[in-house]
């Protein structure tokens, strides 16, 4: 497996979809949306944003399979980590033995 | 030795000489890879490309390290927040938004930059890999200088949380509060923010350190097409600290603003 050379248009392409991801999470983050809206925009803003670093600037899309396993398995331990922690938090109140 | 263990035996000549035509095999396929004779090729390796492979997934090995490390303080955040949501939103409503947005343009400009330098080393200008990583290395210094104004607005303030400035114990009389909200508990976001803006900053002086010397190298000429695993690691780590960045600035600058401006 070659190096893949990323082209210099998706470089500039990522670039502003990032700024503008970033102008957008302003704008949302100053106005009221009804509910738990405003988290839900603002994270999936960010994981957007976060996934073009990825597979753009850090080349993931072009990488090998052992990269992507080495990738996504430190995600999966990282929604074990918030998984089992919320699991515990979230439940506390469900029983009244206390 | 071998040989002659070969010669007492019927079955091992044959394997013997198989294994010889795989070795020439071998030896006439690097023969015609040129990068198998490149200085910087380590001898561990068969060639620079398995060398290339080998180094940036190291580097991903480590960067899931650090996933796990700040995950663990993004849990921390999650379980305060949901714990004291008014006291946390309160808070982070005293932070500079104009600040924070701007850090984050610098930031997402640096990691463009720093995509720019490892693209300038790929295809060999060695004059803008130079230019480019000068110009990550200043924007990220932009980024730290921005965060110190930043941190001595909270000394002002008396934000540093617990004592850790004795003559300026944290109060938080500076912070203006929503309605519900405790003063006793904006102290925690104090402590999160501070941790987490602090670990970043750390990982960002890191970041222009291990650049710097990156260009030291780079102005010697010693990366180009064949050979810049180097520039590409120390790449996968700015961006990664960009990740991190882009996460913080929402979480802690934008969480509580639509309460106090509502639109």
């Amino acid at each position: 497996m070659s190096e893949h050379i990323v082209p210099l248009r998706i470089y500039v392409t990522i670039f502003l979809a990032l700024l503008a991801g970033t102008t957008l999470t302003v704008w949302a983050g100053l106005h009221d949306f009804p509910g738990k809206l405003n988290v839900i925009i603002a994270l999936t803003i960010a994981v957007i944003k976060a996934t073009l670093v990825v597979l753009y600037f850090m080349h993931v899309r072009y990488s090998s399979r052992l990269i992507w396993v080495v990738f996504t398995s430190a995600l999966f331990w990282l929604l074990i980590l918030f998984a089992l922690t919320f699991s515990d938090y979230w439940t506390r109140g469900w029983l009244s033995v206390y | 030795m071998l040989g002659r263990r070969a010669a007492g035996t019927g079955i091992l000549p044959n394997r013997l000489s198989e294994l010889g035509e795989t070795v020439n095999l071998a030896q006439s396929h690097i023969a015609t890879d040129h990068t198998a004779s490149h200085p910087a090729l380590q001898h561990h390796f068969e060639n620079l490309e398995q060398q290339r492979e080998a180094g940036a997934l190291g580097m991903w090995v480590f960067l899931a390290t650090e996933i796990m490390f700040f995950g663990g303080m993004f849990l921390a955040y999650t379980l305060y927040r949901t714990q004291y949501p008014l006291e946390f939103a309160s808070a982070s409503n005293h932070l500079s938004l104009p600040l924070g947005a701007v850090n984050t343009a610098v930031l997402i400009f640096s990691s463009f930059t720093m995509a720019l330098a490892v693209y300038s080393a790929q295809t060999g200008k060695r004059r803008a890999q130079i230019v480019y990583l000068g110009l990550t290395i200043l924007l990220g210094l932009t980024f730290l200088g921005i965060k110190a104004i930043e941190y001595y607005d909270k000394y002002k303030d008396q934000l540093i949380p617990g004592r850790l400035i004795p003559s300026r114990p944290f109060d938080p009389h500076g912070v203006h509060l929503l309605p519900g909200a405790n003063p006793r508990h904006v102290e925690m976001f104090y402590w999160i923010y501070f941790a987490m803006t602090g670990m970043h900053a750390i990982h960002m002086i890191i970041g222009v350190v291990v650049l710097s010397v990156i260009m030291f190298f780079a102005a010697r000429g010693r990366y180009g097409p064949e050979y810049h695993n180097p520039v590409e690691i120390s790449g996968l780590y700015w961006h990664f600290v960009d990740i991190i960045w882009i996460f913080l600035f929402p979480l802690l600058y934008l969480l509580g603003r639509h309460l106090e401006h509502g639109g």
